[in-house]
């Protein structure tokens, strides 16, 4: 059963996913900014008393599934998700939803993905593919990151989806339930509501880890990390956090230059000369976190060494929150007037 | 970014794909180009895998001096931690610990064993006396 789908190259995975299956299901305006923006997809966290392979745990986006979820939700579309116990129930759904000519998306673990250099396989259970038909044996892949289609074997494609450890993805599948046209003014409404919930995320989140304080937080941390984690594990971590900020999916400075073309497309959709104007600080934004990477490489590769060295970074950060915070106020207030 | 800024480094990609770098061309406008790798973060990446390296080599240290039971070398190998481990084999956390250590590990049944092995895609005789004694990763 080979289905017709358009393959779609995205930068983030579940983006990528969530744009791809609505233009499939005719929402032909849908595109990665604009489902990242819906979506709400910008955040910064760090959670201070959690470790993921032995680094801080830091994310620059919101949690995995809420983009596909919130983006459909405020487009009105119906969404069915399930996870699975049985691994043969999970195969006869996908099986049953292809052989009807549909497309489905499932959430994935990277250890075992066949076609993942090894370089890149961790224990990493919040991948996002669709899966759109089936030869014999094998599943027809579209994965939002490559750049074509590529194929996995039944039993490649249940140990992916019945990965262990955090995230588990339990065999999740997920899809639109049906088609829909979406209207202009549904577009618009759409994208002040992912505006004013990304506002309210970066800007008003109570404590101290989460949004622009988190990035503070952050910057804070990183100057004492020389002396509280010792030299050699401090460069283990900032080496994590550049993983996190430009590892495949945030299109590059942690998020931020996706988040301002999505700025640059809701302008077409509200021509207030305001949006193009936040949208050059946001890549003004991205432009000071790959600063950041850069400063953070010369501590991890051994080049820098001081505390001085730390010291900077720490205060490229405060500088990336005050330019965050000054961006998401000023949208704040334009998107009061947006209509 | 600039359009022109999108940087290019060969790096582990490579062989696999590239990747989607949104960039503002000449107009400031925002585009979409592939890029092939950034060093910076080809470089995390390699810190990681050392750290990585590192481990596995200790763990293998501790299997050689009778510190440690094979269970901990291969946990380490497939990049697992304990938490993980529990997971795919269905052991309590407190069991694999004690199955760390060389004399529980020994007396551990076929049965307990063959849940191990096929987690790492190992046969239990590769566990057992396996190559653990020779160059990992």
């Amino acid at each position: 059963m080979k289905a017709e789908y358009n393959h779609l190259q995205a930068a983030h995975c579940e983006n990528g996913v969530t744009t791809s299956l609505l233009q499939h299901y005719g929402v032909h305006q849908m595109t990665e900014p604009l489902a990242f923006g819906i979506g709400s997809g910008l955040f910064f966290i760090y959670i201070p008393f959690m470790n993921l392979n032995d680094g801080p745990a830091i994310s620059f986006r919101t949690m995995p599934g809420l983009i596909f979820k919130r983006t459909c939700k405020s487009l009105a579309i119906p969404i069915h998700r399930e996870k699975f116990i049985s691994r043969l129930k999970a195969k006869q759904a996908l099986d049953i939803r292809l052989d009807a000519g549909h497309p489905a998306a499932c959430q994935v673990g990277v250890f075992y993905l066949p076609y993942f250099p090894k370089e890149y396989r961790f224990h990493f259970n919040a991948h996002n593919l669709i899966v759109v038909g089936k030869e014999g044996d094998n599943y027809i892949i579209s994965d939002p990151i490559m750049e074509t289609v590529t194929t996995m074997t039944s039993y490649e494609l249940e140990r992916v989806r019945f990965a262990r450890g955090p995230l588990a993805p339990r065999g999740q599948l997920y899809y639109p339930k049906a088609p829909r046209e979406v209207t202009l003014e549904q577009m618009k409404q759409a994208i002040i509501t992912g505006i004013k919930r990304n506002v309210r995320h970066m800007l008003y989140v109570p404590g101290n880890i989460a949004g622009i304080k988190g990035i503070r937080y952050t910057a804070k941390k990183i100057k004492k990390w020389r002396d509280s984690l010792g030299v050699e594990k401090s460069r283990s971590y900032l080496a994590q956090l550049v993983r996190m900020q430009e590892e495949i999916g945030t299109g590059g400075g942690g998020f931020r230059f996706i988040y301002a073309a999505f700025l640059q497309q809701a302008h077409s959709y509200f021509p207030v000369d305001a949006l193009m104007d936040i949208s050059k600080q946001f890549t003004k934004a991205g432009d000071m976190w790959r600063n950041a990477a850069v400063q953070a490489s010369g501590i991890y590769k051994g080049r820098l060494t001081a505390q001085q060295d730390y010291d900077v970074m720490g205060d490229q950060l405060m500088e990336i929150a005050a330019l965050e915070k000054e961006a998401f106020r000023y949208l704040g207030d334009i998107v009061k007037k947006l209509h | 970014m600039k359009k022109e800024d999108i940087p290019q480094d060969p790096g582990a990609l490579q062989k696999f794909t590239r990747e989607v770098s949104y960039a503002v061309d000449e107009n400031g406008n925002y585009i979409t180009a592939l890029s092939a790798g950034w060093e910076v973060k080809t470089n995390a990446l390699d810190v990681a895998w050392s750290d990585i390296e590192r481990k596995v080599h200790s763990a293998r240290e501790k299997v050689l001096r009778h510190e440690a039971s094979p269970v901990l070398y291969y946990m380490e190998l497939k990049l697992m931690n304990v938490q993980v481990l529990a997971d795919y084999t269905g052991f309590w956390k407190w069991q694999i610990k004690r199955h760390f250590k060389p004399r529980v590990f020994e007396k551990l049944s076929p049965k307990k064993l063959q849940r191990y092995a096929s987690v790492f895609d190992i046969t239990v005789d590769e566990l057992k006396n396996g190559n653990w004694n020779e160059s990992g990763v």
